[in-house]
């Protein structure tokens, strides 16, 4: 388990360094890694479906109680089968669609890191490792989404895709972080077996609030919802693999995995109802008045996981069955709908829902494929999509909330989405033969066959739902305790169930046959965009830049002078703060030596030497000038007995002198300043600093100091490391470990002015 | 600069101030000096040189760009700290040899650290100062 969790990562390095010997072979051989997983997966199935639970520990970071935890149940087997059934189909087809791209191997390494992540996320029981893969998803989808880097459009909405499902992820961690303070264990079998204690402590709330969020906007629900149409503009593979069984679905799976957890309570119930049914209705408007198939496709999937959300916090166990299926139901049929988007896109060159027409003339077996897709999304009988319309149906029919309220949201969205559905799947094949200006290509075998097993996926176990029966029972195990026996079936009699499910049929055809898409439309809805979430999301990230643009030129103007006055006035204002609240002034110590005539020479000279500077001419006499300051500390350093100190402060201040001299004549003329403002400004600021590091020299004087410290080096320079020079024994024995990390940052900072002045001479040249 | 005063000056500071930088480098232990100060102090030796003769006479003379000496320094220290975990000792415990060299005195892995320190400080500060004096 832990080789089959890790290996797409293994693969995802492998094919990054060494891809490109593989060459145009490279997608099929690396196919071989989701179809073998799929069929390992598969083989779990009969033990599964039998009631069992597979667990698997490897220790990691024992102490930490982080372990690479996998169990494999019912709901981990489901969204296991789809990650690697679904993405085994992806990479096959990627194949095909980007026939020869450049970065063919990167493209396959994402995806496999990606596969990975998703199959880690499912099936970890330690909720610290859950979160590792949750980013982890984040991360590798956000190369997936940004793959076509050189676009602007593509690179900024994988960044925001990322900074929304990232910043739920900071949240998630804090709600598992809390969940495993509370439960003193990260092991989510364990948070089960103490629901009720989580349910009753005070940080209920707080805890829902965190994992809401962190699902939330993972599954892109309102208000998060906008990041996922901007992440259109992956390649479409990558769109379908994302949007149809993985990444979005990651949300779903974490509320299901948490319903034993922290759900059947009033908030988990109604937040989820209430969310995820204004998502599920607010999506499948907007869908039909997008004129971009994958726009429409984009919407139709956010309703449909606000559909998956509603029917969790319905909370019963019908609704969880419902869930289930349609989980299964989606993921065929949308990912269908994305792979023949890309198809058309490919053949012709526009996703324009107005442009695209009569396509069954030139790919017959896309046509059959989108239409399959189209109506098991429209949930015709006979299709998969029909048995989870109708659970849903049931689901809201019989609960405790009233029939009619929740019967109707739901079948308002499902005419919706099977408008949208009909739109993507139906509309391009029919009618007219397209307009002459398209020039169409003829898809090749690889561009129809992953579609069309989909679609046919869809009607094989719509005509005999009993194949999903096990699986969909065992997933709803892993949620609730089960009371009946799961049996699908295509006929469950003539109730309101069924009239429910025909009248979203019938008046989905009657809409697609009445309304046609338009621009007057689109424009008529992108009239109220300013108060849609992402338009403030927009604002808020354009005065962030705003302030951070403001804040840069400000503090980092590049001046050394305006930074060395901003660090001294800083420390001024931190130190007299402290000193004012803290620390008895004024006393001066009485053990003071009096001056003697050396002491008073050095003085004289340092203080002329400073004076020079300040008011000299010329650069270089100001650069000596200040070496001679640097020279009388050294002499200082020796007459109170700190020879190394004073050998060391001699050899830097000749290396220094020697390099400003170097670079003089290249400086820009020396600066005479004039203005007498700045010149109080800077003197005050000098005179402030000096005054202030005097008073706290006076007064670590009159500190009592312990000594315990040098009295021990003192002590034990001989006994312990032969040494007498204690300065040098700190250096390369006691404190070695220091000493070798500094030469390294010494080695660092040579790379440093090395390359940078290299690099600038070669951009000169 | 074309100055005899100093070419002549520095064709003697040269090897006396190397000289005195090993010097220092090796009674660090003991007396004021160390791997540091040394380093310093041959910088300066090479830098004498530099400002007397121009870059390229000195680059002759230090044979492998200043550069070298860095990863050279700082594997000998790594490695006179790896020395002792070969003995079961903790990473950077000085080991000593049983009798003092002639000269230089006891010698232990501390005297082969601070040689890498030595020559690490020599590559630093050369290759800041030749970078510098090359680019402007």
């Amino acid at each position: 388990m832990l080789i089959a969790v890790l290996s797409g990562f293994l693969i995802a390095f492998v094919l990054l360094v060494f891809g490109r010997l593989l060459k145009d072979k490279l997608p099929l051989v690396v196919s071989v890694l989701p179809t073998g997983l799929f069929l390992y997966f598969l083989s779990f199935l009969p033990g599964v479906v039998g009631g069992e639970a597979y667990y698997f520990s490897t220790p990691w970071i024992p102490s930490l109680g982080v372990n690479l935890d996998f169990r494999l149940d019912g709901l981990s087997l489901l969204f296991s089968l789809l990650i690697t059934g679904i993405g085994a189909l992806i990479f096959f087809y990627s194949d095909a669609y980007l026939k020869r791209h450049r970065y063919i191997n990167r493209f396959y390494s994402f995806l496999c890191l990606f596969m990975g992540s998703m199959l880690g996320l499912v099936l970890s029981d330690n909720a610290l490792l859950l979160f590792v893969f949750w980013e982890l998803t984040a991360i590798s989808s956000f190369f997936l989404i940004g793959f076509n880097n050189q676009s602007q459009a593509s690179r900024r909405s994988s960044l925001l895709a990322w900074a929304i499902t990232g910043g739920g992820g900071f949240f998630l961690m804090a709600g598992l972080i809390l969940l495993g303070s509370i439960t003193g264990s990260f092991s989510i079998q364990e948070m089960s077996a103490s629901s009720g204690l989580i349910k009753e402590h005070s940080l209920y709330a707080l805890i829902l609030f965190t994992i809401f969020l962190g699902a939330f906007s993972k599954s892109a629900q309102f208000p998060f919802h906008f990041w996922l149409p901007g992440a259109m503009k992956a390649p479409t593979p990558v769109s379908a693999y994302l949007h149809s069984a993985t990444m979005v679905k990651a949300g779903i799976y974490l509320i299901a995995r948490f319903t034993p957890v922290l759900g059947d309570h009033v908030f988990w119930n109604n937040t989820l109802i209430v969310v995820g049914g204004f998502t599920m209705l607010y999506c499948a408007f907007h869908a039909i008045f997008r004129l971009d198939l994958k726009g429409i496709l984009a919407y139709s999937t956010i309703s449909a996981l606000g559909m998956l959300m509603f029917l969790l916090g319905l909370g019963t166990e019908s609704a969880y069955l419902a869930a289930m299926v349609f989980i299964g139901v989606h993921a065929f049929y949308k990912a269908g709908l994305f792979l023949t988007t890309g198809t058309i896109d490919l053949s012709t060159g526009t996703r324009d829902i107005r442009y695209l027409s009569g396509l069954r003339r030139i790919m017959l077996p896309l046509a059959v494929a989108g239409t399959l897709a189209a109506l098991s999304s429209a949930g015709i009988p006979l299709t998969f999509g029909f048995v989870g319309k109708e659970l849903i149906y049931e689901a809201t029919w019989h609960h405790e909330w009233g029939m009619w309220g929740l019967t109707f949201l739901a079948v308002v969205s499902n005419i919706l989405l099977s408008y949208s559905g009909y739109l993507a799947g139906i509309k391009p094949f029919i009618g007219p033969p397209p307009d002459i200006s398209l020039e169409v290509e003829k898809p090749g075998t690889g561009l129809w066959m992953a579609p069309l097993i989909l679609g046919a996926g869809g009607v094989i176990v719509g005509v005999s739902p009993a194949f999903a029966n096990g699986l969909s029972e065992a997933a709803v195990a892993a949620i609730v305790e089960i009371q009946s026996p799961v049996s699908l079936s295509l006929w469950h009699g003539f109730n309101e169930v069924f009239i429910a499910s025909m009248l979203t049929v019938v008046i989905g055809v009657v809409l697609f046959m009445i309304v046609k898409p338009s621009e007057i439309r689109l424009s008529t809805i992108s009239r109220v965009d300013f108060l849609s979430p992402h338009q403030l999301f927009n604002h808020t990230a354009a005065f962030f830049k705003r302030t951070a643009r403001t804040y840069t030129s400000f503090m980092h103007n590049g001046f050394l002078r305006s930074y060395i006055t901003k660090i001294v006035f800083f420390s001024v204002c931190l130190l007299a703060y402290y000193m004012a609240r803290n620390v008895q002034v004024l006393a001066l110590p009485n053990n003071l030596t009096s001056v003697s005539v050396y002491e008073a020479c050095i003085f004289i000279v340092m203080l002329s030497s400073i004076l020079i500077i300040l008011f000299s001419n010329s650069r270089l006499l100001a650069v000596i000038a200040m070496s001679m300051v640097g020279f009388c500390i050294c002499l200082f350093f020796v007459y109170y007995g700190a020879p190394d100190l004073a050998m060391t402060q001699f050899s830097i201040d000749t290396l220094t002198t020697v390099l400003f001299v170097m670079v003089l004549l290249k400086l820009p003329p020396y600066l005479k300043m004039k203005d007498r403002s700045a010149q109080i400004r800077d003197g005050l600021l000098a005179a402030s600093f000096g005054l202030l590091v005097s008073l706290i020299a006076l007064q670590v004087l009159a500190e009592p100091t312990s000594k315990e410290v040098s009295r021990f080096y003192a002590e034990n320079a001989y006994l312990l490391a032969k040494g007498k020079n204690v300065v040098n024994v700190i250096l390369v024995d006691f404190r070695g470990y220091d000493t070798l990390v500094e030469i390294t940052v010494l080695t660092i900072a040579a790379i440093g002015v090395y390359s940078m002045l290299k690099i600038n001479s070669s951009e000169v040249e | 600069m074309n100055v005899f005063l100093l070419k002549s000056a520095a064709k003697y500071l040269l090897p006396l101030l190397l000289l005195f930088s090993i010097f220092i480098l090796l009674r660090g232990h003991y007396v004021p000096g160390g791997g540091f100060v040394g380093g310093l102090i041959a910088s300066i030796a090479f830098v004498v040189y530099l400002l007397a003769h121009g870059l390229d006479k000195t680059k002759i003379l230090l044979k492998y760009p200043p550069f070298f000496y860095i990863p050279v320094g700082l594997g000998i220290a790594l490695i006179s700290g790896l020395v002792p975990m070969f003995l079961g000792e903790p990473f950077l415990t000085v080991l000593w040899f049983e009798d003092p060299f002639p000269v230089v005195g006891s010698v232990g892995t501390a005297l082969f650290f601070d040689i890498g320190v030595y020559l690490v400080v020599i590559g630093v500060t050369l290759t800041i100062l030749f970078t510098i004096s090359e680019n402007v």
